[in-house]
């Protein structure tokens, strides 16, 4: 076919002809710079594209709206999860009509932080699911079993779990509703987060009716050491002394006589069992964890002050942990609280609650000369040959008070052990640091704390106990901490 | 099994990736016998590619139906190429194959997504593509279609106002018509293609102020009728069109910012005034805060490409019908799921390889109008691809738009096969006349 031409077109060709090139509508620079914008565009979509592949969608796709985890189960056997002294947490096994199963040979101990599959994912087996489903094995072999068509192993996680402290941590407890989480001082490893009352992921489907309705008012399902909020008792006098130091440089002069109790516009604050310590200063009255004095000190405290000190610790807002917790919460606020909250506040009863995470947090924060380390659980992620694929670093969180703080607030902490409430580990070849506590609770037994740390000069763990509704934290949590320590410098 | 579908998966990304290097070495190559071989490669991976595909998915389905579609789109490819090529030597080989490359992977993916959409979607484009031969002629004979500017304008937006008063709704916005009760259409796709005609028509006589301010009135009044369809791609579509046409035209730099800072402020306005606005900025800022509900299709979308990965999970082997309106405006999710990242970035290329022929074309003509029109389809194009992908990929907020060639939706690829047949058209008539 021969290309037509009709007159307009012919006209057009001659005027166009006789324009110079630059009378071009749109002249070819402009053209070219839209060339270029819209090329930039481009760019920087595939750059953000490429972005979200390497950088964002490991964490996207773990989420537990993502249903593709189940298309991923399909051709991969889920991994196992270790604990860091290589005892197995979690495995897939194959049952006599060669059914998967998930099992946890340890039972209950670790159904809070290693977490189940059945009846919602939880723990460790919700956060590192898609790992978990994911076969790094060797490829050609993999190939093969593609062919076969095996399943590929998936990888296994290796957590930070010690797993004989565990076991002493988890046995000390007894039959007493409580928690303990032990930390690695240096570095925010979560060697242990054990609570009870607990269940056995094992037979979740099988008691799932009775966990659930939770007849007793037990919540077995509750990880208490992490989402447990409890108020902090005398443990909370670290911060409390803390905001004393900060708002008066001159801390070593502090003098105050205790006569056992003291008096506010018709509240009483007695110290335990109405026992007057007589003169004290700041060691003293830490160590004998003396209400009085640190009532008093409460009413000194400017609110605020006080707030933005418990709020740098992260109280009112999530942990910076990589483990799934509970905010706690510190409620005082200019113009809301009175002079009586403010005096209930500074001796840990008040409306302040904390986790016992958060608790062995602020040990470990003392321990470490002031730097809080995130808590974390998951140490790496291995392939079934062994080879390491992600390994998870230590990272700070943030530092909280100077090392000349932090050495002091060490010295009254381990003052509690040497002549206070913790006299019981005195004799404890480790050096123990540490802060008692009793939360009274309206019409029941009070809940034991201890939190601390050892050894005192170069500290390797800390640690943070609860006993729910049995008494006083030098009688029941205390002890508990005691084989902790024991079992851990053995 | 599984093996099979993992190697073709791989086959499939170094077919595309063949082709998308060879479409880009055709783009710079002047020599003719040099050009021919290279096109010859493009139709080899084009036809491997289109093979592959079809072969995973029928030996995981092994229904005779997809043999008989598969053999209706080769024998649609063979036509369109020995066509075209004797009809128009003078058009643009590359741009007729990415065409038919792009189709392609959307024949597939709607193949795998939905089999009926892609038997719709496969007739509907073949017509187009039969009656696409009539457009490089038409615009060639018909030269004096240049003179009619204010009467595109009018018909465009007298389509518009119908369809806002007797439109039907879909998916939240008013932009359908039913014909005869038989079927559906979408009349802004071919507003678009009015628009642009309009704008270059009036603008290629020149760019007075009296005259710029008439037709930004008219061209406001067209974008304010698609905002009360509630089509938000589409409007701001018209848009950036409209601005990036004044400045080609008037060269003047000040009307692309004035024109862009305009567009912010009403940007902004659109926001705070009306809700469907708040949501799609929301479900953008945090997909997974409002997974339940306004983030729900963003996240699926994240999923998909996120699992997906690099290589992507391999046909019918991924979750794509998670997504709501997977087949239209998500396509490229599930392209990047199944197909893998890796393919996803080769098809973008493939994209902006369109636009850079589409634009080339108008500094390769001489005349102002096709100069101007042709710059306005690449802008529109581009563009478009540029909100339908960011849009998906959480880049920018979504605002549901399709993909050019790809997604399901008849009046888009009748739309988008006129506007190339156009260029082509344009492009045909500078070649032949040089």
């Amino acid at each position: 076919m021969k290309p037509m031409k009709n007159k307009a077109r012919e006209n057009n060709k001659e005027v166009i002809n006789h324009m110079p090139s630059e009378n071009k509508s749109p002249g070819s620079k402009t053209i070219l710079s839209i060339v270029y914008i819209f090329l930039g565009l481009f760019v920087l979509m595939m750059g953000y594209f490429t972005f979200f592949l390497l950088a964002k969608s490991d964490d996207v796709i773990n989420s537990t709206y993502n249903l593709r985890h189940d298309v991923l189960a399909k051709r991969v056997v889920r991994g196992n999860i270790m604990s860091a002294d290589g005892k197995v947490l979690a495995e897939t096994v194959t049952d006599d009509e060669e059914n998967e199963i998930r099992s946890y040979p340890y039972g209950d101990m670790y159904a809070h932080v290693v977490g189940r599959v059945m009846r919602g994912r939880t723990g460790i087996e919700e956060v590192e699911n898609i790992t978990l489903l994911t076969s790094n094995s060797n490829s050609t072999e993999a190939m093969y079993n593609d062919l076969v068509g095996v399943k590929n192993p998936g990888n296994n996680v290796v957590s930070t779990l010690n797993h004989k402290l565990s076991k002493v941590a988890y046995d000390a407890l007894g039959d007493n509703r409580g928690a303990v989480v032990v930390i690695e001082v240096k570095t925010g490893k979560i060697l242990t987060l054990v609570s009870k009352p607990s269940y056995d992921p094992n037979n979740i489907e099988k008691n799932w009716d009775k966990l659930s309705e939770d007849m007793n008012n037990e919540s077995p399902l509750l990880s208490r050491a992490s989402q447990g909020l409890y108020p902090p008792g005398s443990t909370f006098k670290v911060l409390t002394a803390l905001a004393y130091m900060r708002a008066n440089p001159d801390y070593i002069d502090y003098h105050y006589e205790c006569v056992g109790s003291t008096e506010y516009e018709g509240m009483t604050i007695s110290c335990s069992n109405k026992r007057a310590h007589g003169n004290v200063d700041l060691r003293e009255a830490f160590a004998k964890s003396c209400n009085t004095s640190f009532s008093t000190i409460g009413k000194s405290l400017a609110i605020d002050d006080f707030r933005s000190l418990s709020e740098s610790f992260f109280f009112n807002k999530p942990l910076p942990a990589r483990i799934s917790n509970n905010p706690s919460s510190f409620l005082l606020k200019v113009g809301e609280s009175g002079v009586k909250e403010i005096m209930q506040t500074a001796i840990g009863q008040g409306r302040t609650l904390i986790t016992p995470l958060h608790n062995a947090m602020i040990a470990a924060t003392v321990a470490n000369g002031g730097v809080m380390m995130k808590p974390y659980v998951i140490d790496s992620v291995e392939s079934v040959g062994g080879r390491v694929l992600k390994g998870y670093m230590p990272e700070e969180a943030a530092t909280l008070m100077t090392s000349k703080e932090a050495d002091y607030l060490k010295g009254l902490m381990r003052s509690v052990v040497t002549d206070g409430t913790a006299s019981r580990l005195k004799n404890l070849e480790i050096k123990v640091a540490g802060k008692t506590g009793t939360a009274e609770q309206e019409g029941k037994s009070p809940h034991g704390w201890f939190i601390g740390f050892a050894p005192t000069n170069d500290p390797k763990i800390a640690i943070s106990v609860i006993v729910e509704n049995k008494g006083s934290g030098s009688e029941y949590a205390l002890p508990i901490a005691e084989k902790v320590f024991k079992a851990y410098f053995d | 099994m599984y093996i099979v579908i993992e190697l073709t998966k791989y086959l499939m990304l170094i077919m595309i990736g063949a082709y998308t290097y060879h479409a880009f070495r055709a783009s710079g190559k002047r020599n003719k016998n040099a050009l021919e071989v290279t096109f010859r490669w493009m139709t080899l991976f084009l036809f491997l590619f289109h093979f592959t595909g079809y072969f995973t998915m029928y030996l995981q389905l092994q229904s005779d139906k997809l043999l008989l579609l598969y053999g209706g789109q080769v024998l649609l490819f063979v036509l369109v190429i020995g066509f075209y090529k004797i009809i128009y030597p003078g058009i643009s080989g590359l741009l007729l194959r990415n065409m038919l490359m792009l189709l392609s992977i959307g024949y597939i993916i709607l193949t795998r997504l939905s089999f009926d959409k892609a038997v719709r979607q496969f007739i509907i484009s073949g017509v187009a593509l039969g009656l696409g031969l009539l457009v490089p002629l038409i615009i060639r004979k018909l030269s004096y279609i240049r003179n009619y500017g204010w009467i595109y304008g009018i018909v465009g937006l007298v389509f518009l106002v119908l369809v806002l008063l007797i439109g039907t709704e879909n998916y939240g916005a008013t932009s359908w018509l039913t014909v005869f009760g038989l079927f559906t259409i979408q009349p802004t796709e071919f507003v678009k293609l009015l628009f642009v005609f309009c704008i270059a028509s009036l603008f290629a006589e020149g760019t007075d102020f009296k005259r710029v301010i008439a037709v930004t009135v008219m061209a406001g009044a067209i974008v304010l009728a698609v905002v009360f369809q509630k089509d938000l791609g589409g409007a701001l579509i018209f848009f950036v069109t409209y601005i990036f046409m004044l400045y080609g035209a008037s060269g003047k730099p000040l009307y692309l910012f004035t024109g862009l800072a305009g567009g912010s402020v009403a940007a902004w306005v659109a926001y705070r005034l009306f809700d469907h606005v708040k949501v799609r900025v929301m479900a953008w800022r945090n997909p997974f805060g409002y997974i339940d509900k306004e983030g729900y299709q963003i996240s699926q979308s994240l999923f998909a490409i996120g699992t997906g990965g690099w290589f992507g999970m391999g046909l019918y082997q991924g979750l794509p019908t998670t997504i709501p309106v997977v087949d239209s405006d998500f396509v490229f999710s599930a392209i990047a799921e199944e197909f893998g990242g890796l393919f996803a970035i080769c098809l973008i290329l493939l994209y902006v390889n369109c636009f850079l022929v589409l634009i080339n074309v108008s500094l390769k003509t001489s005349d102002n109008f096709y100069r101007l029109l042709s710059m306005g389809f690449a802008v529109m194009f581009g563009f478009q691809v540029f909100l339908s992908i960011g849009g998906v990929i959480k880049f920018i907020p979504s605002t549901g738009v399709t993909l050019p060639f790809i997604s399901s939706g008849g009046s888009s690829i009748v739309a988008m096969i006129i506007m190339f047949m156009i260029v082509q058209g344009i492009y045909n008539d500078a070649n032949v006349l040089n």
